[in-house]
């Protein structure tokens, strides 16, 4: 009976993560910011109109049947010689802009979040290890951070990108292309994860809470994992709003340069490229809508990033 | 009745190298730095009985205590728990562990502030196997939860939802969640108001009573010292200067940095006792004074002192022990 | 009877968070007379560092001042415009806080900060300046003042650091210093040694003194009266004697109690149950009589004014009663 009791008392007690969230102090902050809430705004109507391009768009730009290159470069819609099939005007393949915008938005989002994430993986995995283990394990992996440091992420994907052609040649670019990117950007951006992670694994790992777990005995991979970890990733979140958006102007950057995805796979970027050749000839729509697209969608990640990392900084309230 | 203490320690030495990264000695030529922060301390406590290492900053205490919980590897020293030998450079059996657990000086750092009340308390014994189903895990914690006077219910709460005091006791649940019969405690009550001081130190006291704890206590505060312990040892500078049991050494203190030490604490009974002021700061540890560390502050001090490091003999280590302090 | 150095009035400071208005201090009210030295002692969150931040006028916002006055030698200093208040900080009013490392900026000699307060408020040219600081630093006890006025604060030890803060504190001849906490950073043995240095000198000067600190030692060792302040109020003020040997307010003579005796051992300490309320839930009428052994249904209601109980005065309907 008494047991019963205790877990029906704990049940009311606890309280559920949804009303910790809400009634949290950052959710506080955040609503009181009308800035920041427009810009939330806008960045998950973008990623959720990236996500449903399939069902949003009018055609699918990469689907070379759907694509007639008799419709090449028609204007905007409410410009003289428009169509009205194509909102947004077309592509000198003949896309229809929005629906290339909303695929591409998809391309330039999946490889901005899997390049993050990669450099995110590596540099606090790194970054635990450095700040926990100190020593020479710390010195080696920071000599190799600044090293990298030196490699912009252009150099770094384009040495990617001709190791794995040649490693890879015969296979069409539209395979690899994707990994090379993601690849590039993890490799170019995890040094930022590892200096900040362990800066603050090197204070939190003096608390005692850690002692106290090395007098129970628990293994150094559960310490970092289950103890450090939650507790020092908070500035990370801040890093990683911030890096969406280099990533994915990155990624367009590499694209522009031709060393990106191929012209059937469109990234913005890859849109912004094409169009940019066009631009003195008149067609001016081609590099305007995606290029704005790209700026809002960064501009947007961005502000929610500043945003974040002044509301995490402990100040009094 | 003769069965070997709790716990020996026995010559326990530990040294910090603090010399200047290698670039810069090699360049400008320094010699490297050591620091002694225990040297040659000695000391048994008996089982169920409290011993209370006193000092002030830099007199090694929780060095002391870091070394016997395995947290530091020891430079030199024998350690024993119950006959069994401890052996701090290379982490101890598991077995061995689980009768240890330290309560340490910050409540607020000494909780993982991720991490739930209950899941806290039942990380020993996880890490222990000492529990073989969730159910009867959930019942230890609200045991234990409930012996240091907090509800069971507190189990599902974060650390931050606490004060100082009621952190304290959570931190001194889950040392007693491994049954450990031995607790080092690092100045637990520093941290924390003088009435919720009262309250952790009373719940200590009875803890000990119940379930015949031995206790390696650490403090910097003689009162607590003479209300908790039963054998107190003090340090300065790294060395044990004086141990005596609580009685003894409260009312004969043989050393002269005991009787200062005795002497600067305010007087709070009002008894207009006149003093003799303390001279000087406790030196640099790095470069300590020759012969008796204690010689510059020591109004007794003679040339022998300045020469010869006195060792511990009959409790005291001082030349000149049982002279009247001028 | 002349004019007390400090006069505080009914004081109250709120708090406007977006959990509700936090009365953090309530109808606080003491003063300080010429050379005398006020203990103010309580536990965490009683609001006694609270108190000294008000009279400074350095109040964290959205702390503010809702109610109360502030007299400084009788004239009104709450609710003074921001450059009037930094004349009187340091001129009028000199402060000592916990942590010597902080309190003196690394980057500049101890000479060069004494001197440039100095002559902020006091018509001294250099030589003259640079001589008085040399005398502060001696009357603090500092030896070779003539050498060590060069020297920075990272070369001299906590103790002496600290008696370098005091020397700030006392270099514009202030008639009050705030101290909050002054000892708590340093071992025992210093900590006795500075609170020799704080009483001597201001006695030698007349200067009232505001001694913050938990540690009743010290004020025992200090302290001419002695306020115990809990939850934001005076629980009871008077002369330390009187409220250390025979406190009339149940919490003073809870907290007497569990203070571990020196000299002797008895078995258990006397515990006062509970914690001391948040802020944010701070209970009605008498703020402390969830946790009174003394308490009666009348304490539910209305907080009790300081009444005379003994030799001091305590804000107890009951005070003087023995628990």
């Amino acid at each position: 009976m008494a047991q019963e009791k205790t877990s029906g008392q704990a049940n009311r007690v606890q309280e559920s993560l949804w009303s910790r969230l809400r009634n949290h102090d950052l959710t506080y902050q955040f609503l009181r910011s009308p800035i920041t809430v427009a810009a939330a705004v806008i960045c998950l109507v973008l990623i959720l109109s990236a996500i449903c391009a399939p069902w949003l768009a009018t055609m699918n730009p990469f689907d070379p049947k759907q694509v007639l290159l008799m419709d090449a470069n028609i204007p905007p819609v409410w410009i003289e010689g428009g169509d009205p099939r194509f909102v947004f005007g077309t592509d000198d393949q003949g896309r229809d802009l929005y629906s290339a915008i909303l695929y591409g938005l998809r391309v330039s989002l999946a490889i901005g979040a899997g390049g993050v994430a990669l450099a995110a993986a590596i540099g606090i995995t790194l970054g635990l290890m450095a700040g926990y283990f100190g020593g020479r394990t710390d010195a080696i992996i920071m000599r190799i951070a600044d090293v990298q440091l030196t490699f912009p992420a252009i150099l770094i994907a384009l040495l990617v990108n001709g190791i794995v052609q040649a490693l890879a040649k015969g296979s069409s670019r539209e395979t690899w292309a994707f990994g090379v990117l993601i690849l590039s950007i993890g490799l170019s951006f995890w040094v930022q994860y590892a200096r900040t992670i362990r800066g603050s694994t090197m204070i939190e790992k003096n608390k005692d809470y850690i002692h106290a777990a090395k007098l129970v005995g628990q293994p150094t991979v559960l310490i970092m994992l289950r103890h450090l970890l939650p507790n020092v990733i908070g500035p990370t979140l801040v890093i990683l709003t911030i890096n969406m958006g280099l990533a994915i102007i990155t990624e367009a950057t590499l694209s522009f340069l031709g060393v990106g995805l191929p012209p059937t796979q469109p990234s913005l970027g890859t849109l912004i490229s094409i169009g940019n050749k066009y631009l003195f000839s008149g067609d001016w729509w081609i590099v305007t809508f995606p290029g704005v697209t790209l700026a809002v969608f960064v501009l947007s990640i961005n502000l929610i990033g500043d945003w974040l990392r002044d509301a995490l900084n402990p100040r009094l309230q | 009745m003769t069965e070997h203490p709790m716990i020996t320690i026995e010559g326990a030495r530990k040294v910090f190298d603090v010399s200047s990264p290698w670039l810069e000695r090699v360049l400008s030529g320094q010699p490297p730095q050591y620091l002694v922060a225990v040297d040659n301390v000695s000391l048994t406590i008996g089982k169920g009985k409290t011993f209370a290492l006193v000092g002030e900053s830099g007199s090694g205490k929780s060095t002391v205590a870091r070394m016997v919980t395995g947290l530091l590897p020891a430079t030199q020293g024998r350690f024993e728990i119950d006959g069994h030998n401890l052996d701090t450079k290379h982490g101890y059996p598991r077995a061995l562990r689980r009768r240890m657990q330290m309560i340490f000086q910050d409540p607020y750092a000494s909780l993982d502030p991720r991490w739930r009340v209950g899941d806290i308390i039942a990380e020993p014994m996880r890490a222990f196997d000492l529990v073989p189903s969730r159910h009867e895990e959930q019942l230890r914690v609200g045991q234990l939860l409930k012996m240091v006077g907090l509800d069971p219910a507190d189990a599902v709460k974060f650390p931050h939802q606490f004060s100082g005091g009621q952190r304290q006791r959570i931190a001194i649940a889950r040392a007693l969640a491994s049954d450990a019969d031995v607790l080092v405690c690092d100045e637990p009550t520093s941290a924390l108001d003088v009435s919720v001081q009262a309250q952790i130190l009373n719940l200590m006291k009875r803890l000990q009573k119940e379930l015949g704890l031995t206790l390696l206590f650490i403090s910097h505060n003689l009162a607590v010292v003479r209300f908790m312990a039963d054998v107190v040892g003090v340090m300065y500078l790294g060395r044990l200067v004086e141990t005596a049991d609580v009685e003894t050494l409260f009312s004969a203190p043989r050393h002269p940095y005991t009787k200062m030490l005795l002497d600067a604490v305010p007087d709070l009974a009002m008894t207009g006792r006149k003093r003799q002021p303390v001279q000087g700061e406790i030196p640099n540890p790095i470069n300590p004074p020759s012969g008796c560390t204690f010689h510059p502050r020591c109004p007794l001090a003679q040339d022998l002192c300045k020469r010869e490091l006195p060792r511990l003999k009959n409790g005291v280590a001082c030349h000149l022990a049982d002279q009247p302090v001028a | 009877m002349s004019v007390p150095v400090l006069d505080i009035r009914n004081l109250h400071v709120d708090f406007k968070t977006r959990h509700g208005v936090l009365h953090a201090l309530n109808g606080i009210s003491f003063s300080i007379a010429r050379g005398e030295v006020l203990g103010v002692v309580g536990e965490s969150g009683a609001g006694k560092s609270l108190t000294g931040s008000a009279i400074i006028g350095l109040l964290e916002p959205p702390g503010h001042i809702t109610g109360g006055e502030i007299y400084l030698n009788g004239a009104r200093i709450d609710g003074l415009d921001f450059e009037s208040m930094r004349h009187i900080r340091g001129k009028k009013i000199g402060t000592i806080f916990q942590d010597p490392l902080t309190s003196l900026d690394p980057l500049f000699r101890v000479g060069e900060q004494l001197i440039e307060t100095i002559r902020t408020h006091l018509p001294l040219d250099e030589k003259q300046a640079r001589a008085r600081a040399i005398s502060l630093l001696a009357d603090v006890g500092i030896p070779a003042p003539e050498k060590r006025i060069d020297a920075y604060p990272h070369e001299f030890s906590g103790g002496m650091r600290q008696r370098v803060v005091i020397a700030l504190a006392l270099a514009a001849e202030p008639d009050l210093v705030i101290a909050d906490e002054p000892t708590t950073a340093l071992d025992v043995s210093v900590q006795a040694q500075i609170i020799e240095v704080l009483k001597k000198l201001c006695r030698e000067r007349g200067t009232a003194v505001m001694l913050i600190t938990h540690d009743m030692g010290v004020i025992a060792e200090t302290a001419d009266r002695v306020a115990v302040m809990y939850a934001g109020r005076v629980a009871e003020i008077g002369p330390v004697r009187s409220v250390v040997k025979h406190p009339q307010h149940p919490y003073a003579q809870g907290l007497m109690g569990s203070i571990p005796p020196l000299d002797q051992r008895p078995s258990q300490l006397q515990q006062i149950e509970g914690s001391m309320p948040r802020l944010s839930a701070i209970p009605k009428g008498c703020a402390f009589h969830p946790r009174c052994p003394l308490v009666i249904d009348a304490c539910h209601q209305t907080q009790p004014e300081l009444r005379a109980s003994g030799e001091s005065f305590a804000a107890c309907i009951r005070a003087g009663e023995a628990a």
